[in-house]
């Protein structure tokens, strides 16, 4: 796989600041259009190969042509999304910026997913068991036992079952929220706000339990 | 939380209090987030929430770091 800066045409784009006006012919018609979005391709591109590259640790059995085309994938995805919402640029920061979040996003999503394809992810509730193993040791005092076992209780009686599933999942199983969202046919923003409630719930049934500092 | 060091793994599971974007609102405002950071600019006073949901938030912490990083990169180049 390439190295994430060796596109000669996008680290002349990336070291000219003054060349950020192209793309207002990503709004154009023709030639001029066409040019933009080959722009914008190979900014997208250089974003994506530099994520895939970063994450490749996590995708040891994929060859470097395989990174690569994971990586052209990703920047396929960024680029139509771009293009998409580009009436939401606002100027807010440089273009090449806003689009770069695009490309990482679309790559990140694809390393934890193919990192994770032919994982098992356990969403049986019966899970957060495994809760013990994060505890208080031996020499702990017994205030933290007592606070581990609010929140052992606060998982098995304060949460919804879809609360405590999303839960478990992503913070005892360490399942990325993208893979988890895949899995049950939803998104990131959704499962995010599942478990920002669960949490939610579970800081009130542990401050209720006599440690009120969690919910300061 | 304040006042207790709490078990890394606690901590995950009980999050914080404090008022926190939700991922969305914290994609459609990194790229402005991240160029005010660089800029050395108080980022969490123009984007308020966006450092608590990072925290909270594993996958999106991960883009936060790489647009940081390609960013720095480009800057070096």
């Amino acid at each position: 796989m390439p190295a994430p800066d060796t596109n000669p045409d996008v680290s002349a784009l990336a070291a000219a600041p003054g060349l950020e006006e192209w793309h207002l012919d990503l709004h154009a018609q023709g030639a001029r259009r066409d040019e933009a979005v080959a722009h914008l391709h190979a900014i997208l591109l250089r974003a994506a190969r530099f994520e895939v590259f970063r994450r490749r640790g996590s995708l040891p059995h994929l060859s470097a042509v395989e990174l690569d085309e994971l990586a052209q994938d990703a920047a396929d995805d960024a680029a139509v999304s771009v293009l998409r919402r580009l009436g939401d640029f606002r100027g807010e920061s440089s273009f090449r910026t806003w689009a770069y979040k695009f490309a990482l996003l679309e790559a990140s999503v694809k390393v934890r997913r193919r990192a994770w394809r032919d994982r098992e992810v356990t969403l049986e509730p019966e899970h957060w068991e495994s809760l013990a193993h994060a505890g208080p040791g031996p020499d702990d005092d017994v205030e933290s036992g007592e606070l581990l076992e609010a929140v052992r209780d606060g998982i098995r009686t304060a949460l919804t079952p879809r609360q405590r599933q999303v839960l478990v999942a992503a913070v005892l199983e360490g399942v990325p929220i993208d893979v988890l969202a895949e899995r049950l046919d939803s998104n990131r923003n959704a499962l995010y706000k599942v478990l920002h409630d669960a949490r939610r719930r579970l800081r009130a049934h542990v401050a209720a339990a006599g440690f009120p500092e969690v919910d300061e | 939380m304040t006042g207790r060091d709490l078990d890394p793994t606690l901590q995950r599971l009980l999050g914080s209090s404090e008022p926190e974007l939700d991922c969305d609102e914290c994609f459609a405002q990194l790229d402005r987030y991240v160029e005010l950071e660089l800029a050395g600019a108080p980022a969490d006073e123009h984007v308020p929430g966006l450092r608590a949901h990072l925290v909270g938030c594993p996958a999106c912490a991960e883009e936060h770091e790489s647009l940081r990083a390609l960013l720095e990169l480009d800057s070096a180049t």
